[in-house]
């Protein structure tokens, strides 16, 4: 184990920050922290870093209780959310700051940097000065100099935040590529679903200083712990239909519900690409009209309407969209291939899950 | 579509100066005003200062400013002002420091005390110490049992002047801190820097500018300060009397040349704190000028 969380909690005075969070991260791995804004993901990271102070609980680096070791003991490298880098120095005095402190021998540093600098595309740039670089080269030369004294760790502040979105796609591509070439243990934090499932061999998900779900990106989108995960990760229908006669049913829609009562409420919701389409009505059980297409590339995303008024999104692929001959107002029929049962009981539904959930972008989403 | 961009740019390159256009007449009075108002009251004093003291030629010029008394005072300024500027100093980086990085209770008071120097008159600031350290004030007999000399005595002056000189360091550098933030310094910690390293290598080079504006502001003002220095100097002649001192001494003693020549040395001193003033703010305008520029060339 490279990094391990024991039931760590952190209070900022009255408000917690973080609440017993446990988690583990093994050795060369990508990790990402991923979460809605004051989920408590960075002062995790800070608390790794030792920036923060945990208020109870263990942190532990490569097997060793680091709670009481100070920032500068603990061997890691750290890549700040706006880069904070050394405004009075060049580049090469940037990265070589690390190895001066740890006193290296000048010519070691300078072959360290060369070599740096060489792998991070920044040869020849070594005498400018951070005003004088573009977003992408000053989040190279941060993480540059991060990595010169060969940390056990590389931690990240939302590291793609700061750029514009073209050069965040490159620099994403090129985290993956820099991890697997220098195989550091390295975890970052970030707010982007879409990050941290294209980037992360693994994904934390924290709300409200909790931890929600550990997993790698796959299992967290097909098998979501709870609802928040659910909902966080990718685009989902949900509905709330009432069991009457073994049934749940809302609009058109049933659900087989077999044991509950009638008159209790489901909470149901399942993917947009779990919804099958068909133009021959007869196919599917059941009928709706194609309200509008979005297109996303490669991906479509349709809105269908059903009789009752009820909406749901599908998504499908522009040569299905083609074959079936779809289009705006065309009515088609349809059925859900899977779905989840979110919460069963109305009561259960905690007024703080509801609150949480921050409606993921409709237009744009890939997964 | 063309033409519409074509009006709209023709129309950005001249902007509507309706609002704010005044005849030309108004334009020049403005204008004379403003420049005959500096002539007289700020250049025209200034250059018969320097005609006062060339009075009686160079030699009578050099040889008021070496005659003992004058001399004594000089060499007391800048006594006063290098043991001032380097408490300053400290005081106004620990001050800014605690200022722009920490959040702590009684944090606005800190700051409204550091601008109490800026509105108690000099004058009072002087008989505040007199009271505290003077023979009939509350440490005077404690004092003079241990043979302790501060008022009429360079430690009063070195005092007085601190005081008056308080704010200018602190004032300059807080707003420069507060604008840097903390996370540089957070970065060096994280590279294995101590408080010390992150404080010389990292923090002390993002304020120089600053800094070394506050320190000469705060040099002019301690080699200026008649007020407060007036009122706990004593002006014994050859001892505690400062270059201000030392021009109302000589000047009431109708010695106007020598007075004049000793005042030569402050208002040198006070072009010379201009020049560096406008110096500074220009390097800084062209490094920030350099910034953006290199910012447009490398998007």
């Amino acid at each position: 184990m490279s990094i391990e969380l024991q039931k760590v909690t952190k209070n900022f005075g009255e408000v917690t920050a973080v609440a017993n969070v446990s988690f583990s991260v093994k050795e060369g791995e990508l990790m990402a922290l991923l979460g809605p804004s004051g989920g408590g993901k960075t002062t995790v990271l800070r608390m790794i870093a030792g920036l923060e102070v945990p208020t109870t609980g263990d942190v532990f680096i490569r097997g060793q209780r680091v709670n009481d070791l100070s920032v500068q003991q603990r061997n890691i490298g750290f890549v700040f959310q706006n880069y904070a880098l050394f405004k009075n120095m060049n580049v090469y005095k940037n990265v070589a700051f690390g190895l001066k402190i740890k006193k290296w021998k000048r010519k070691a540093i300078k072959e360290r940097i060369t070599e740096l600098l060489e792998l991070f595309g920044l040869a020849g740039l070594d005498k400018r000065y951070p005003h004088q670089l573009s977003g992408g080269q000053r989040q190279r030369v941060a993480i540059a100099r991060a990595l010169a004294p060969k940390p056990s760790v590389l931690l990240l502040d939302e590291p793609f935040g700061a750029v514009d979105a073209k050069i965040r796609q490159e620099l994403r591509e090129w985290l993956v590529t820099l991890h697997h070439d220098l195989n550091v243990t390295t975890i970052f934090v970030t707010h982007d679903q879409e990050e941290a499932m294209e980037v992360a061999n693994r994904i934390v998900i924290f709300s409200r200083g909790r931890l929600e779900q550990v997993g790698a990106p796959r299992e967290v989108y097909e098998q979501p712990a709870n609802e928040f995960v659910a909902r966080f990760i990718g685009v989902m229908n949900v509905i709330e239909p009432e069991v009457s006669n073994g049934v749940a049913r809302l609009g058109e829609l049933e659900f087989p519900s077999h044991g509950l009562e009638t008159g209790q409420k489901l909470r149901i919701g399942f993917r947009p690409y779990a919804v099958q389409i068909s133009s021959d009505l007869t196919q599917y059980r059941y009928r709706a009209v194609l309200r509008r297409t979005f297109f996303l590339g490669v991906m479509l995303r349709v809105e269908l309407e059903l009789p009752s008024g009820l909406v749901i999104r599908a998504r499908m692929s522009k040569e299905e969209y083609a074959h079936q001959c779809l289009e705006d107002g065309k009515e088609v029929s349809f059925q859900i291939r899977q779905y989840r049962v979110l919460a069963r009981d109305q009561n259960a539904l905690s007024a703080e899950t509801e609150l949480i959930y921050q409606p993921p972008p409709v237009v744009g989403e890939n997964i | 579509m063309a033409g519409d961009i074509k009006i709209r740019t023709r129309a950005a390159q001249k902007p509507s100066q309706r609002g704010t256009e005044e005849s030309p007449v108004m334009k020049w009075v403005l204008i004379i005003v403003a420049l005959g108002f500096c002539l007289v009251f700020l250049l025209l004093p200034l250059a018969n200062v320097f005609a006062q003291a060339f009075s009686k030629g160079w030699t009578y010029y050099l040889r008021s400013l070496t005659e003992p008394d004058s001399w004594a005072a000089i060499r007391l300024t800048l006594i006063v002002a290098a043991i001032t500027v380097p408490l300053n100093v400290m005081f106004g980086l620990a001050a800014a420091w605690a200022i722009a990085k920490f959040d702590f209770r009684g944090k606005s008071l800190l700051i409204t005390l550091i601008d109490l120097p800026f509105s108690v008159s000099p004058v009072v600031a002087g008989l505040m110490f007199v009271v505290l350290f003077g023979l009939q004030g509350f440490f005077g007999k404690w004092l003079q049992a241990y043979d302790v000399k501060i008022i009429f005595a360079v430690p009063g002056i070195v005092l007085a002047t601190t005081f008056v000189t308080f704010p200018f360091v602190a004032r300059e550098l807080i707003p420069v801190m507060q604008a840097t933030g903390t996370e540089q310094e957070q970065a060096a910690l994280t590279l294995g820097a101590n408080g010390w390293q992150t404080f010389w290598h990292v923090t002390l080079p993002s304020v120089k500018w600053g800094l070394i504006y506050g320190i000469i502001l705060c040099n002019a003002r301690a080699m200026g300060e008649f007020g407060a220095v007036s009122v706990v100097s004593g002006h014994i002649a050859g001892q505690t009397d400062t270059m201000p001192l030392r021009v109302q001494k000589l000047y009431e003693e109708y010695n106007a040349p020598a007075a004049f020549a000793v005042a030569s040395l402050l208002a040198l001193l006070a072009l010379l704190t201009l020049g560096i003033k406008t110096l500074l703010e220009w390097r800084q305008a062209r490094e920030y000028e350099k910034a953006q520029r290199a910012q447009a060339d490398n998007p």
